[in-house]
């Protein structure tokens, strides 16, 4: 089964006493847009940072491309905390450190704009073409690599005038309004050519109708790149506009999952969002 | 205006400062206080960018800089001095064990390779560490460096706590210039290929570099490496420059001294970086040097000044800067031709591609 992109298996991250992700099981197929939702603290960001190398899982593992990228097994201190079922299924560490999983294909954005502050927009772009040199520190140093300087920077363009930035390249990257730095960072994301974006509530802190333009901005790319999108939002509107599925997290456990209609008449899921404004 | 044009401005310029340096050796007499204050400068200038390299451009807090720069003055001494004289410098231990003594160019470049090979091993433990813990953890080091140099047991190597000297040097202030020059050059044209980019990134937002496919530790590493380098270069220029050496002078206070420099100048400007280790050497080496002696105008003897108090006038001077101008002198811009041009004929800098011409 090369069909899903993504597969997050008996994943489990505990912080000492607190399980922020318990058994968690998704799949993510290519082509799709699928939501992670659920209430504040329920695991959301810590399950994207499991699946992006920031914390080595307490078990489980995640899957790739039909690739394992990320496995763990709970051991020494974290064999006594771990009370999951599962436990002797995964035996194996496989940690890799987040820009190794860029490498692989899988880029993200973060929920609190990370933006490189005192770059321009433009150099912003340019820094995903880092990883693809091929020059070394001398060639790069002693400016030989002019072939390929020029190509990162035409890239760079190309991508810029693809996303309709191309009026602010050489503005500071944060003197622009806030909804362009969103914008501004899904294309540096889009920049290290992935397959798989994560997006970490792209919409947070947007009015309406930056909200709107943002939804259609997201269906673009992931036409125009070829792209399966896997994202946390807490914009209800949003999510059920362009989901093709939903899964609901709640205290690090999945409550419910299925097409927006299906999430949206679930019991559980309105039990979990009863006296929580689900507008922020 | 072009950039071609601008290049050859910027190579006219520093033609034009070659000359003029050039005729005033001939004019001047070598003991002046100028030549003094030129050389010193230069060879603090580059220190001083490689300082700002990992402080300014990487984003890494380092205070080891006088530990790279005794590990590049002790090679450079240790394997220029002829073999002839080396009974001499070495009287307390038979001549010393190494026996050969190659060219000053070469032991510079060596010097620079040394002191680029203690950084990567320091640097496996440390870089792991951030901000002030990094800056403690490599002041250490550069204590512990400073102490193994100075064992008795390495003594056929480094003559111990003893003085080396009689090793070979260059005398012209061009030396200086050039090599000092041509480092901050290669620097420079670091800061701006790709890893200089990547560097930026690091600075700026480790998480999202790290996001952004660039190898943390790696390139924390290269960026360490890179700057001992250039420090251990500029630690043999200014043994070649002192004439002897000795490993009780590369106390942190020197280290200090730098920080300072990189401080004044505007963390992350190269050429603040230059001009602010002018400045400092001036002021310290020459216009401030009346501070240090007693004076009496018309039987008053003026209050205060005596032995010391230079350094409480430069320690008020450093706690103005901190708290009014922490920008330094250029902040994070550069000087460079086309920023004058533009100045001159009022046009708008919007390129704001870091460009420099020194």
């Amino acid at each position: 089964m090369s069909e899903n992109v993504l597969k997050v298996e008996h994943v489990t991250m505990q912080f000492g006493g607190v399980v922020a992700v318990d058994n968690l099981n998704l799949e993510v197929n290519k082509g799709e847009i699928v939501s992670l939702i659920g209430p504040n603290g329920a695991g959301k960001t810590t399950a994207f940072n499991v699946i992006t190398g920031v914390y080595p899982p307490t078990n489980g593992a995640v899957y790739f491309q039909g690739r394992k990228i990320v496995e763990n097994h709970p051991q020494g201190k974290m064999r006594r905390q771990y009370l999951g079922e599962n436990e002797g299924k995964y035996d194996h560490v496989i940690a890799p450190t987040p820009d190794r999983i860029t490498k692989l294909g899988i880029a993200r954005t973060f929920q609190n704009i990370r933006l490189f502050k005192s770059q321009t927009v433009f150099e912003n772009i340019l820094i995903a073409e880092h990883m693809r040199r091929t020059s070394n520190l001398f060639t790069a140093t002693l400016h030989l690599n002019g072939t390929e300087e020029r190509n990162m920077r035409e890239e760079a363009d190309r991508l810029l005038h693809i996303l309709e930035l191309d009026d602010v390249r050489n503005e500071m990257a944060t003197s622009l309004p806030y909804g362009k730095q969103r914008r501004l960072e899904i294309a540096r994301a889009l920049a290290t050519k992935p397959s798989l974006l994560l997006l970490d509530e792209p919409a947070a802190g947007m009015n309406p109708q930056e909200t709107d333009e943002l939804t259609a901005f997201i269906g673009r790319i992931r036409d125009d790149f070829h792209l399966t999108i896997f994202m946390i939002e807490h914009h209800m509107d949003l999510v059920m506009e362009i989901s093709d599925r939903i899964y609901v997290l709640d205290f690090g456990k999945l409550i419910s999952q299925g097409t927006p209609d299906v999430v949206q008449s679930d019991p559980r899921v309105i039990s979990a969002y009863l006296g929580v404004q689900e507008d922020e | 205006m072009k950039k071609q044009t601008e290049a050859i401005i910027s190579v006219a310029l520093i033609a034009a400062l070659l000359a003029v340096l050039f005729i005033l050796e001939r004019t001047i007499p070598s003991t002046s206080m100028l030549f003094t204050v030129l050389k010193k400068g230069a060879i603090y200038a580059l220190v001083a960018v490689s300082m700002n390299l990992l402080n300014g451009f990487t984003g890494l807090f380092s205070l080891g800089q006088a530990g790279f720069m005794l590990v590049g003055a002790y090679t450079y001494g240790v394997l220029t001095i002829p073999v002839d004289q080396r009974p001499n410098v070495y009287m307390y231990y038979d001549g010393g064990m190494i026996q050969f003594a190659l060219h000053p160019i070469a032991a510079i470049i060596i010097a620079g390779i040394i002191a680029g090979i203690f950084a990567y091993l320091i640097g496996l433990p440390v870089l792991r560490l951030k901000s002030d813990y990094l800056a403690i953890a490599t002041l250490g080091f550069a204590e512990i460096i400073r102490a193994v140099f100075q064992w008795d047991k390495l003594g056929p190597l480094t003559n111990g706590s003893n003085l080396l000297r009689n090793y070979p040097s260059y005398k012209s202030v061009l030396f200086y210039f050039i090599a000092a020059g041509v480092c901050i050059a290669l620097i420079v044209m670091l800061i701006n290929s790709t890893y200089g980019r990547a560097f930026k990134a690091i600075r700026d937002d480790e998480v999202a570099a790290e996001a952004m496919g660039i190898n943390l530790a790696h390139h924390k590493r290269i960026a360490f490496v890179v700057s001992s380098f250039f420090a251990g270069i500029s630690g043999a220029l200014l043994a070649m420059y002192q004439t002897s050496i000795q490993a009780s002078m590369f106390k942190s206070a020197m280290t200090y001294e730098i920080l300072l420099i990189v401080v004044i100048g505007g963390i992350g400007s190269i050429t603040g970086s230059c001009i602010s280790s002018f400045l400092f050497i001036i002021l310290s080496e020459w216009l401030l040097r009346f501070l240090d002696s007693e004076l009496v105008i018309g039987g008053f003897k003026v209050p205060l000044l005596r032995s010391g108090f230079r350094k409480v006038v430069f320690s008020i001077i450093i706690m103005i800067i901190v708290l009014f101008f922490r920008q330094g002198i250029m902040g994070t811009k550069e000087f460079s031709v086309r920023r004058i041009f533009n100045r001159i004929t009022g046009r708008s800098r919007k390129s704001s591609e870091g460009r420099n011409g020194r």
